[in-house]
């Protein structure tokens, strides 16, 4: 009873295979630091694991120049953590990836697990939102690529088909005065799960703002991308007038709900807080790039 | 601290069992296994509130590897008695009802049933083959709600102890409690200000890292071993005894190491099941709580509202003390209501109290002890109206307290008068503290609040062994949660003038060593070393005879100075002193083994006083509280050990910072609970915190041959107030009910300010 089959293939196409003969009883195993936890409390009960740590091109991070990079989906978050040149780049995508889990979890968890896990108070959703990272997505019909908010279609959903498995994320090139930053807020100070979680991607030229995005999370069912938040910011110098209308659009962005981390009118409320704390750390990292 | 005055006492050594815990060699619950062994597993009740129709274990039973299967059927039936359980009291027609419900279940994760079968995979299984028929009744989980008139009734018996004329009707509330002292109302009048405020607190969880577990194996000739973590394996060997209706001294119960209590592992859960498994499947019978079952049906410490009412002269003299205390008791009565009521005003000498208590059952897991059980709720309600009062009076919090403090000779409102007590010392020890003449950094707010335990003596036994080298085996029975091995062998030592490493202290099983009272009420250091001090004087004593018969003199001229037996004056004659070795060496020649023993039922426990300071910030905008600097000072009588002392300072001041900011149950519209796990049950985590300054304060108790006083409960008192108290000085809101977690906290911070709620 309750037998679990473990494969451990080296490239994609068996991986993919694998998980497709498996129907719907297989699982991903990356970090396994969602999949063995709910294993052991029941919420899963896969009848095949598939391991993809020995595929090389999940487990590397390449830098592809001018600031852009790929990062293989079962990267580790302390190996993330410890890529200077990424660091520099994407210090706000870095500072998620490292809030997931403690130490000791950061030796194992990735990033794409969890972006796949699809909790929509993953940390490390609205950073990749906000950077605008592309998912490069294996299947039995070949790849494709899409923007990573095109990943979740609900808590615990993606809208990856039957054999589909996200491979890498890539983070695009970005001019000088460029810089990114995550914030989000936790009752404690280590080992929480977000109760709002806000990523914002800017970069300055001559004072003024000439591009935004931002990313918001545990607002949603889904990582949200807040278009009229970026909106606000763009064309500005960044004052407190162009802060407060692009935190007026998270807030007006959030669609939450009252549970046991949060109620409406508080999350709604720091999801405009972050949003102007995040951006001021953003702003500060851009006049130094 | 206790410098020159003795050798090893006030000295930090190495704990015994410290080279054990930190390289996992230590055997905590879960780490007992037999050949053989089963594994038990428990249903438990998906509602809040039902009747039972019916059980049908026969399918679980037919499972292929299912060995036994139990139900509240296999216990007997017990009397409507209550007996004490740790610092609290059980009725044992109730325990057996919380440990396999019988007529209903009373909240989520009751257990129904359990099973023993070969493997975990299958006992899980099989749990899940049982069929129980439930009629869901309404449920109640507040204690207010409980307390209306139409409230859902959870037992159709109770009625109302403490009220005259006894009500006819069956109602929620199991008990009023009140104890005065002088006339409350005629005080109130030579009031030249009165203050009120009513709060509320949510049910916390022990939080101990170590779920319950226990291995079982009960024999053919009726023999039952146990291995359990637990604060008091006799307690256990009882509670099997008369649940199960086994001879007490056909148990023998073996306590692991415990990964934390902190009175949640003073009652049984798990054994007596485990046993009767044991005992129906002829097989050892391992059972280990998840932690989730240990959030949903181990007892957490009540949730309760406090009505705090003060009177008090211009200068800060309170003249009236009101007290108004319910406390949530879960599914059967039993809250600390007695702890909660008489230790409301026991910090304070106050001529004129009154204090009111109700005891009120809801659908939520029986309540079990929790560092000082009850004194930290209404101390959250009685501190904080003190700052309430201070504010108001424009006083210093510390003068304020220092005008009214207890002191020797202070008769209490539940009767006893204090002999020597240390409160006043504390309070000014704080005043001198770098903390308290340093203000706190610019945003930061301070927060003074005190705290009390009474800390209690009871039955203990202890026996010291000479072995054939001279080193020594201290026996003792509690088991140790706070460094008490370390402690007693330092008393040993003292007592017996040798080094410290010639003394092993160990932890003995229920059949080797006589009866001790649980580990709780900071009893151990206490009452278990008084017995050890005892123990080490009576082997002396065997030890002057041995070397009086050495030396053919009369034991009375012999003296022990030193660790060594020594001729009391010049005319006993010339001898060489004899040391424990010698001693030793030669005691089958001069008498046999070596031994000293001791029991007693341990009198004058010393009362403990704490005072805390906290620094602390509250970002406006999220409610999230900063703690920048903490000092939490204690009478302590003397400390031992002073890093255990200061450890057991620290502990109990992080647990009530962790009461007072975000630990709390949070139930949903079914009565189920929705956190049930550390993710969503907040206990503080190390980055949360700066280190806590313990101050230790020493006044000796005058009834112990070291001037111990118990430590471990009185620091978990005064943090609720003294966090609340901060943030009051920090936001001008004076907050008055726990936890005060970001949102709670922000949407008290909005309503006060319009401007920014419309934003």
């Amino acid at each position: 009873m309750n037998d679990v089959r473990y494969s451990a293939p080296n490239s994609l196409d068996e991986a993919s295979k694998a998980m497709m003969a498996a129907g719907g009883a297989g699982r991903i195993l990356a970090g396994g630091t969602d999949l063995l936890v709910q294993m052991r409390s029941g919420m899963q009960k896969p009848g095949v694991i598939v391991d993809i740590k020995k595929i090389d091109e999940m487990m590397s991070i390449q830098d592809l120049g001018g600031g852009s990079f790929r990062i293989g989906a079962a990267v580790s978050g302390a190996l993330i953590g410890e890529h200077k040149a990424l660091k520099k780049a994407w210090p706000g995508v870095v500072e998620a990836i490292n809030l997931i889990g403690s130490k000791q979890i950061q030796g194992r968890a990735s990033a794409g697990g969890n972006l796949c896990n699809a909790s929509p108070a993953a940390d490390s959703g609205p950073a990749l939102v906000a950077a605008g990272a592309m998912l490069t997505i294996h299947g039995p019909n070949g790849r494709r690529e899409i923007p990573v908010e095109k990943l979740h279609s609900g808590p615990g959903r993606t809208t990856l088909a039957p054999g589909e498995i996200l491979v890498s994320f890539t983070l695009p090139a970005r001019p000088k005065g460029s810089s990114d930053a995550y914030l989000r807020l936790i009752p404690r100070t280590e080992m929480d799960i977000a109760v709002v979680g806000v990523g914002v991607n800017l970069t300055i030229s001559g004072g003024k703002c000439t591009a935004a995005r931002v990313g918001l999370g545990a607002v949603a069912p889904t990582v949200l991308l807040v278009e009229d938040a970026g909106k606000a910011l763009v064309g500005s110098s960044l004052d407190d007038a162009a802060l407060e209308k692009a935190a007026a659009a998270c807030r007006a962005a959030c669609k939450p709900i009252n549970d046991k981390r949060g109620t409406i009118e508080y999350r709604t409320k720091i999801a405009g807080v972050l949003l102007k704390r995040s951006a001021a750390i953003a702003i500060e990292r851009a006049k130094g790039n | 601290m206790s410098t020159g005055k003795y050798k090893w006492i006030g000295t930090r050594v190495d704990r015994p069992d410290g080279a054990d815990k930190v390289t996992g060699r230590a055997r905590f619950g879960a780490d007992f296994n037999m050949p053989g062994q089963l594994i038990g597993r428990v249903l438990r009740s998906p509602h809040a509130h039902a009747i039972i129709k019916s059980v049908d274990t026969s399918a679980a039973e037919k499972l292929p590897g299912v060995k036994a299967v139990v139900t509240a059927k296999d216990l007997p039936e017990q009397p409507n008695v209550i007996v004490p359980a740790g610092e609290m009291q059980v009725n044992l027609r109730d325990i057996t009802r919380n440990i396999l419900a019988r007529e209903k279940v009373l909240f989520e994760g009751h257990p129904i049933a359990a099973v023993a079968a070969t493997t975990d995979a299958i006992a899980k299984q099989a749990v899940e083959l049982i069929k129980v028929e439930y009629e869901v009744l309404p449920h109640v989980i507040d204690v207010t709600e409980a307390m209306k008139p139409g409230a859902p009734v959870l037992h159709d018996h109770l009625i109302t102890e403490g009220v005259k004329p006894a009500p006819t009707k069956a109602s929620n509330i199991a008990k009023r409690m009140d104890n005065t002292k002088g006339d409350f109302e005629a005080g109130l009048k030579q009031a030249e200000i009165v203050v009120e405020r009513e709060y509320t607190t949510q049910a916390v969880h022990q939080g101990y890292i170590e779920p319950h577990a226990t291995l079982a194996s009960a024999a053919e000739d009726g023999q039952v071993q146990l291995w359990s973590t637990t604060q008091g394996h006799f307690q256990v060997r009882g509670f099997v005894s008369r649940l199960l209706g086994i001879e007490t001294s056909q148990i023998r119960v073996t306590p692991s190491e415990i990964g934390g209590g902190f009175g949640g592992k003073t009652v049984v859960y798990l054994e007596p099941i485990a046993v009767r498994l044991s005992q129906k499947s002829g097989k050892p019978v391992k059972m280990v709580m998840t932690r989730e079952e240990v959030f949903r049906a181990s007892g957490p410490a009540p949730g309760g509202t406090v009505r705090v009412k003060l009177g008090a002269k211009k200068d800060g003299t309170i003249v009236a003390a009101e007290c108004e205390i319910a406390l949530q008791a879960g599914a059967f009565p039993g809250s600390p209501l007695g702890p909660a009521c008489w230790t409301s005003f026991a910090c304070y000498d106050i001529p004129n109290i009154k204090v009111v208590g109700f005891d009120v059952v809801s659908n939520r897991p029986k309540v079990a002890a929790y560092r000082a059980p009850g004194a930290p709720i209404s101390a959250w309600g009685v501190e904080s109206t003190l700052d309430v009062l201070a504010l108001e009076l424009g006083m210093d919090p510390i003068d304020l307290r220092l005008k009214n403090a207890a002191k020797k000779g202070t008769k209490t409102s539940y009767g006893p008068t204090f002999d020597t007590i240390g409160f006043v010392e504390t309070l000014e020890a704080v005043k001198k503290s770098a903390h308290y003449k340093t203000p706190p950094k610019p945003g930061y707010a301070r927060g003074v609040a005190a705290g009390f335990w009474f800390n209690v003596g009871a039955d203990s036994s202890a026996a010291s062994h000479v072995a054939e080298d001279g080193t020594v085996t201290v026996i003792s029975g509690n088991p140790d949660i706070g460094g008490s091995r370390a402690s007693l062998a330092l008393m040993a030592a003292e007592e017996l003038g040798v080094d410290y490493s010639k003394v092993r202290p160990i932890i003995a099983d229920t059949s080797s060593i006589g009866f001790n009272f649980v580990t709780g009420g900071s009893r151990v250091t206490f009452a278990t070393g008084l017995a050890v001090v005892n123990s080490v004087r009576d082997m002396i004593r065997e030890l002057k005879v041995r070397a009086a018969k050495t030396w053919g003199v009369d034991p009375d001229a012999v003296i022990w100075e030193d660790g060594v037996a020594k001729p009391a004056g010049s005319n006993v004659g010339e001898f060489e002193p004899l040391t424990l070795s010698q001693l030793a060496a030669t005691a089958g020649k001069t008498g046999g083994p070596i031994n000293g023993h001791a029991q007693l039922n341990a009198q004058g426990a010393g009362p403990g006083f704490g005072v805390h300071v906290v620094d602390l910030k509250v970002d406006r905008d999220t409610g999230c509280v900063h703690i920048d600097r903490y000092t939490a000072a204690q009478d302590v009588g003397t400390a031992i050990h002073p890093s255990y002392v200061e450890g057991q300072i620290q502990g109990g001041a992080v647990q009530g910072i962790g009461w007072a900011l975000n630990e709390e149950y949070i139930y949903n519209a079914k009565g189920r609970l929705d956190n049930a796990g550390f993710l969503d049950y907040r206990m503080p985590v190390a980055s949360d915190l700066p280190m806590i300054d313990a101050l230790v304060v020493e006044v000796p108790n005058p009834h112990h041959p070291y001037g111990v006083r118990g430590v471990g409960e009185v620091p978990i008192v005064p943090p609720l107030a003294a966090v609340g108290n901060a943030v009051a000085r920090s936001i001008n809101i004076r907050m008055t009910d726990l936890p005060l977690s970001p949102p709670r906290l922000s949407a008290a911070i909005d309503a006060a300010t319009p401007k920014m709620a419309a934003e």
